[in-house]
């Protein structure tokens, strides 16, 4: 797929896309980052041109062999090469960090076929694996993450220590150089008004929690993204297993909030779903934050049974087509004003819902 | 990246600059920019971990033994001073930690409560620590079958223990030498 197709598709099979996956009614996808050095070679923030390129050039010598480890196809991006609306648009899809983009010189990703994996080079480290798959799974992803590693540290040397381990830009990575994060939809806990306990309860299980849209404190659409902050003296598989656990117990009670919400008022949910799914499918202009509140509410009312009609996977579709350089670039437009972004972003969410064709 | 004037801070600014000679590209830091002109500057609120550690690194806490600067202490591989650190919070290259050891393990005590990986080892850089891993793993499994009486076991996990252990003293030995090779 060419890039130019790749910024213009909403399709993301791992965010929460059938919600059948595991516990795939709360948590929506996984991911698993490993951030990994070429020993010696400085890394990004202290390398010169030279070096960045050398970078560039030892991760293509091992990338037909990542490609045959994985079974896949990747397509090489170079940042430098896209538009910044390109640029804008593969981090709202989360194929690449914000930090990639920062400075695109010598900065390029891998990304596989299905898009469940992804290998930024040159961002904070060296390289920056990536891979995610739909609900709470996390042990499928880091295999393959694993899988990767292997495949490039069986022909290059990567920068470890024996006690301080896998060697990295920041010394908060430092370790296992492993980043779980699951990304989950907690409307029942906002709504019940629960949310800054489940906050402050995972800060004390060593895990951050965040906002995915929004910005500072004040978050929209009420999905989160859980991860774990520590890296090193912990097995990967205990880093894991504590974030699944903790992942868990915030479904169960999830669960329970959404149980009880639709308990003692029925009614007044089912009503503010379908009013939602009814200005999505028929409004004219559309605001960012009003979106994500609207797709929010109609997941619930899916996830709940309240609301029937539209395919679950139209959740993950309409949270990337409703981004706005997303549609910017659909538009062919950098410089959409907001109330001609409204409208644009009114008609694609039209279009995504009344789309049968898959 | 490096500024393209002074070497040595991370270049954040990238000035186009037209003049009659033609049209020069530079990546500077903020310091040298700022000989330039004036520039938007960026957003205030966006500070990162790394301006954290620099805060934390700058002033150790009293209780601990307070480990001398060391200003003066480079790293032979990529030129990174300690000063360096403390100024941006992030480290130059690999051979920073070796170079810069035993000021970052505190550090690291503070960030993750610990200051041992206990993870996955790459097998062609991780050393010997796959056989040293190996070697506490038997060594467990002697202990439980030396209670259980089963001595035919244990010898058995001796054995390997003894071929284990010679194999690390001997990858040992051919890497000093190599190191002291190197001084030469």
């Amino acid at each position: 797929m060419s890039v130019s197709d790749l910024c213009r598709d909403y399709h993301l099979p791992w965010l929460g896309a059938d919600g059948k996956s595991k516990m795939g009614d709360v948590a929506l996808g996984s991911r698993i980052r490993l951030a990994r050095n070429f020993s010696r070679l400085p890394f990004p923030n202290r390398a010169n041109m030279k070096e960045l390129a050398g970078v560039q050039n030892r991760a293509a010598s091992v990338f037909s062999d990542v490609e045959s480890a994985v079974g896949q196809e990747f397509d090489v991006v170079g940042i430098e090469g896209l538009t910044p609306l390109e640029r804008d648009v593969l981090v709202e899809k989360q194929l690449i960090s914000r930090n990639l983009v920062k400075q695109p010189q010598y900065r390029s990703a891998y990304i596989a076929a299905d898009r469940s994996s992804s290998i930024m080079v040159n961002e904070e480290d060296h390289l920056r694996i990536q891979c995610m798959a739909p609900g709470l799974d996390l042990a499928r992803p880091y295999a393959v993450a694993s899988k990767i590693d292997d495949t490039i540290e069986s022909r290059l040397d990567i920068a470890f220590d024996e006690k301080m381990g896998y060697l990295t830009s920041c010394p908060t990575n430092l370790g296992t150089g492993l980043r779980a994060t699951v990304i989950v939809h907690l409307p029942g806990l906002v709504y019940t008004r629960n949310m800054q306990s489940i906050i402050n309860i995972s800060q004390q299980l060593g895990l951050s929690v965040r906002g995915l849209y929004g910005e500072g404190s004040e978050t929209v659409g009420n999905i989160f993204s859980i991860s774990n902050q520590m890296t090193l003296g912990f097995t990967e598989e205990g880093l894991i297993d504590n974030l699944t656990s903790a992942v868990t117990e915030i479904v169960e009670h999830e669960r329970r909030a959404r149980n009880a919400l639709i308990m003692y008022s029925k009614d007044r949910i089912e009503d503010a779903v379908w009013r939602a799914y009814g200005i999505l499918r028929y409004a004219r202009s559309l605001g960012e934050g009003e979106t994500l509140e609207l797709i929010s509410k109609v997941r619930l009312g899916i996830d709940s049974g309240l609301l029937t009609g539209p395919r679950p996977e139209t959740f993950s579709e309409l949270l990337i087509a409703s981004r706005p350089s997303f549609l910017k670039n659909l538009a062919g437009n950098e410089n959409l004003a907001g109330t001609e972004l409204s409208h644009e972003r009114a008609a694609v969410v039209r279009k995504v819902l009344t789309d049968t064709s898959n | 990246m490096l500024c393209d004037d002074c070497h040595k801070n991370e270049a954040t600014i990238h000035i186009t600059q037209i003049s009659p000679e033609g049209k020069i590209e530079k990546n500077l830091c903020e310091e040298c920019a700022a000989r330039y002109g004036d520039f938007p500057q960026p957003d205030a609120k966006n500070f990162t971990v790394n301006d954290f550690l620099k805060g934390i690194f700058g002033k150790p806490p009293k209780a601990e033994p307070a480990v001398e600067p060391m200003s003066g202490l480079v790293c032979p591989n990529c030129g990174m001073t300690f000063e360096d650190f403390a100024h941006t919070g992030k480290i130059g290259c690999s051979v920073c930690y070796d170079t810069f050891r035993e000021q970052l393990t505190p550090l690291l005590k503070r960030i993750h409560g610990a200051s041992v990986h206990s993870g996955k080892i790459p097998r062609r850089t991780g050393g010997v620590l796959v056989d040293r891993r190996e070697v506490d793993i038997l060594k467990g499994r002697l202990q439980d079958a030396v209670k259980a009486e089963e001595y035919e076991k244990a010898a058995e996990y001796r054995d390997q223990i003894r071929a284990l252990e010679k194999k690390i003293a001997a990858s040992e030995k051919a890497r000093k030498e190599a190191d002291e090779h190197v001084g030469q």
